[in-house]
């Protein structure tokens, strides 16, 4: 290996590739090629560096320069003057509002209240090299776990690390692991469950990608603490570099000895193989998913019998997320003491979190537990975009709930934010502004929840089905009193009784919106009006007469030709026969169109007309 | 061909999921014809009513033929909040199609699909194995012209 003066690190996580560094990348192979520099410059492809927003990023090493929204006609730019000249290019370096800029990785306040811990070499080291990950310390523990301890041991550490599930559920992984160890059985295994559907959420994909080798190791000490010899990595197929990446990184391990028979010297034979999913947000439900893996309809299956006691081919079984297995080596590393100072006093650690929505630093994250969601959502998440204001924020995905402005102070974890009608859930963020209908959010999150419905059980296929009827009659405008009640009444039903937690949780975004934007759905039935003119039936276009040009631009772009008028008279829309597709307001060159909360009194006057046409038939 | 797919993996009935991923995967149409699924049927013992249990249950497979391109538009509620419904919108217009249908040329079959996990660069959507982020409407219609003019 030949010494290089420069480490340029690209980020080749799926959101940095879908903003172009693999083409980047080869750009600057080419110029480096031509410039005869190639081997003094070691370009390296790494995992996600966090900050999608400002994609596709880069780090130049020994000084840390970072470069955000490199396009490829910047790389010779770069090579010539940072490279060959040494002036690092202060146009790509990010700039706040304030116009301060911030030269290297470390002076990024994006990055200043992070911990990273099972992130650590995510966008640090390249992921398909396990060189590399070894260099940073890699499989260390897997050999201190495998010479030094017994199961017993491997297990109490984990127990006095406090560390708990990070896939949503937060039970402790000790007890898991503990349960399992405690069966005996001839066969056991161990499932990572990679099937990360939670909208909004992405760090085991990122995971998965930027630091492969990180999750076999966790997996390999937790087969060896509770005795198994077989592992699976669950992957979804929406990953595909994922897939690709981790099947490489088995097939390293075991070129090298680390994953197969007798790893270290010692009696402990470990083999993984990947299996992926097809579609299916309810495969992430352990028991749905170990049916999966033994090739069957994802279907879950009442609990007990636990996965730990009869889980794939009826064999005790551990199923860990890949965050969860991402912290444990670590852990071992450095200590159950040194994990458990972090965080609160139920929620030890660290979590991964993926900011998402209308926020400035969208992006993948890890902050100490505890840390509030006001320092989430405005330091690291640097606020709202275009001056927004802060609204609502959905934690836990279509399982978890929507916290206020109110309850920014509040501390990230388990706890605390249960108690809130929220959930950790696996870690998605999707903050909003001012401009989204809670409502509208509402029905889309039970939309979600009613396609993924496997069916099996019927307060799940059949009571979310009816929340969503409620939720469409609300926001298209035939709202009655007592669908608050009704809604209220119908969750907390199909929370009670639905057989996993699919259904179980589906509820929640409902719930927790009705419980902080009461009013909004009052507004939604009794005034039949969207504040936020998001709810097409209950808001209006209207053409403001005053400016007005008359140029005509909106009655010839109107499909249904409801607009019409003349120079002199200025243009109206006729409201019945408006389908409200904005293309007035798009096409309007002085702005003289716009939206008003609320259905129009034509429109409201028309159906209740209907209404009582219908009704009258009725009797 | 079905059968030599077959062969790659050993016939139980864990290896199903992989085997139509992979049938799938190499027919020209994406899908998975009935033929097919007779011919798994009797590779892994199983009954083909099984077969189809599992094809229906997961939303990847397709018992029906499609483009040579499948455009997955993620509809989940973070790119929903960056406006998926516009570049959805914009989709239906430049390829002449509604939802679940295939182009007359046979070039792109349009879907609809759950979080893609990208939501760092909403809206987000994937065309067979690449994903495309941060879409605007002009975005697509250069997505689209590339891939058409690819062939």
């Amino acid at each position: 290996m030949s010494l290089k003066r420069i480490d340029l690190l690209i980020c080749c996580g799926s959101g940095c590739i879908s903003a172009g560094s693999l083409k980047i990348k080869e750009r600057f192979h080419e110029v480096l090629q031509e410039k005869n520099l190639a081997n003094e410059i070691n370009i390296i492809e790494t995992g996600c560096m966090g900050p999608c927003d400002y994609g596709p990023v880069m780090v130049v090493y020994p000084e840390g320069t970072f470069y955000k929204a490199v396009s490829p006609e910047d790389v010779e730019e770069i090579v010539n003057e940072h490279f060959i000249k040494g002036r690092p290019v202060a146009r790509l370096m990010l700039q706040d509002d304030e116009d301060r800029t911030f030269s290297t990785k470390k002076e990024v306040p994006f990055y200043q209240k992070q911990v990273k811990v099972a992130l650590a070499n995510c966008g640090y080291i390249d992921p398909e090299s396990m060189d590399e990950y070894i260099a940073t310390g890699g499989y260390e523990a897997l050999g201190t776990v495998l010479t030094t301890m017994n199961q017993q041991e491997t297990i109490d550490l984990v127990k006095r690390s406090g560390l708990r599930g990070r896939g949503g559920g937060g039970f402790p992984t000790h007890i898991k692991w503990q349960m399992v160890h405690d069966n005996a059985s001839d066969e056991k295994y161990v499932i990572c469950n990679g099937d990360e559907g939670d909208p909004g959420a992405f760090m085991d994909r990122s995971l998965l990608e930027g630091d492969p080798h990180r999750i076999l190791e966790g997996m390999m000490i937790a087969a060896y603490a509770i005795g198994a010899n077989a592992g699976f990595l669950y992957i979804r197929a929406e990953y595909p570099l994922a897939i690709k990446r981790i099947k490489l990184a088995i097939t390293q391990a075991k070129e090298a000895g680390l994953m197969g028979d007798n790893i270290f010297g010692t009696k402990f034979c470990f083999d993984a193989e990947v299996r992926t999913g097809a579609g299916a947000f309810v495969c992430g439900e352990e028991t749905a998913l170990i049916h999966s893996i033994e090739g069957s309809r994802g279907n879950p299956t009442p609990k007990p019998p636990y996965p730990s006691s009869q889980g794939l081919w009826g064999k005790p079984t551990i199923v860990n997320n890949v965050e969860t297995f991402g912290n444990v080596p670590t852990i071992y590393l450095k200590g159950a003491e040194w994990f458990a100072s972090m965080g609160t006093e139920t929620s030890k650690g660290t979590k991964v979190f993926a900011l998402t929505g209308d926020i400035k630093n969208t992006g993948l994250v890890e902050v100490p537990m505890g840390i509030t969601l006001r320092e989430l959502i405005f330091d690291v998440g640097g606020g709202m975009t275009g001056g927004h204001k802060f609204k609502a924020v959905q934690l836990g995905g279509p399982s978890g709930g929507c916290l206020t402005a109110e309850h920014l102070d509040v501390p990230v974890d388990y706890e605390s934010l249960k108690e809130r009608g929220a959930m950790m859930g696996s870690g998605g963020v999707i903050v909003m502004n001012d401009k989204n209908c809670m409502v509208n959010i509402a029905k889309y999150f039970m939309d979600f929840c009613v396609d993924e419905s496997c069916g099996k059980c019927s307060p799940c296929r059949i009571g979310l089905k009816q929340m969503l009827d409620i939720l469409e009659r609300i926001t298209s405008g035939h709202g009655k009193d007592g669908d608050i009640e009704e809604l209220q009444r119908l969750g907390e039903a199909v929370s009670k009784l639905s057989l996993c937690g699919l259904g179980q949780s589906a509820p929640n975004p409902v719930l927790s919106t009705i419980r902080y934007f009461r009013e909004e759905y009052e507004a939604h039935i009794r005034d039949k009006s969207c504040a936020t003119k998001v709810c097409l039936d209950l808001m209006h276009f209207d053409i403001d007469k005053e400016h007005c040009i008359g140029c005509s631009l909106c009655a010839r772009k109107c499909p249904v030709t409801c607009i019409t008028g003349n120079r002199e008279e200025k243009y109206t829309i006729h409201q019945l026969d408006c389908v409200k597709c904005g293309n007035c307001q798009d096409v309007c060159p002085v702005k003289a169109v716009s939206r008003i909360p609320g259905m129009h009194m034509e429109v409201a006057a028309k159906r209740e007309a209907d209404n009582k046409l219908t009704n009258h038939y009725d009797d | 061909m079905t059968l030599e797919i077959c062969q790659k993996y050993a016939p139980t009935k864990d290896n199903l999921i992989q085997i139509l991923h992979d049938v799938q995967d190499t027919h020209p149409q994406h899908y998975i014809p009935s033929e097919a699924v007779d011919v798994i049927a009797e590779y892994l013992n199983v009954p083909a009513n099984h077969i189809y249990g599992v094809l229906t249950f997961y939303t990847m497979y397709s018992t029906t033929p499609r483009g040579k391109n499948i455009i997955r538009l993620c509809e989940s509620p973070p790119c929903y909040i960056k406006g998926s419904e516009n570049m959805l919108r914009k989709l239906k217009v430049i390829l002449g199609v509604q939802t679940g249908e295939t182009t007359k040329d046979g070039m792109f079959t349009l879907e609809l699909c759950a979080c893609l996990g990208v939501c760092g660069n909403a809206p987000v959507m994937m065309i067979n194995e690449d994903v495309y982020g941060d879409l605007t409407e002009e975005k697509l219609e250069e997505i689209i012209d590339k891939i058409r003019g690819m062939k």
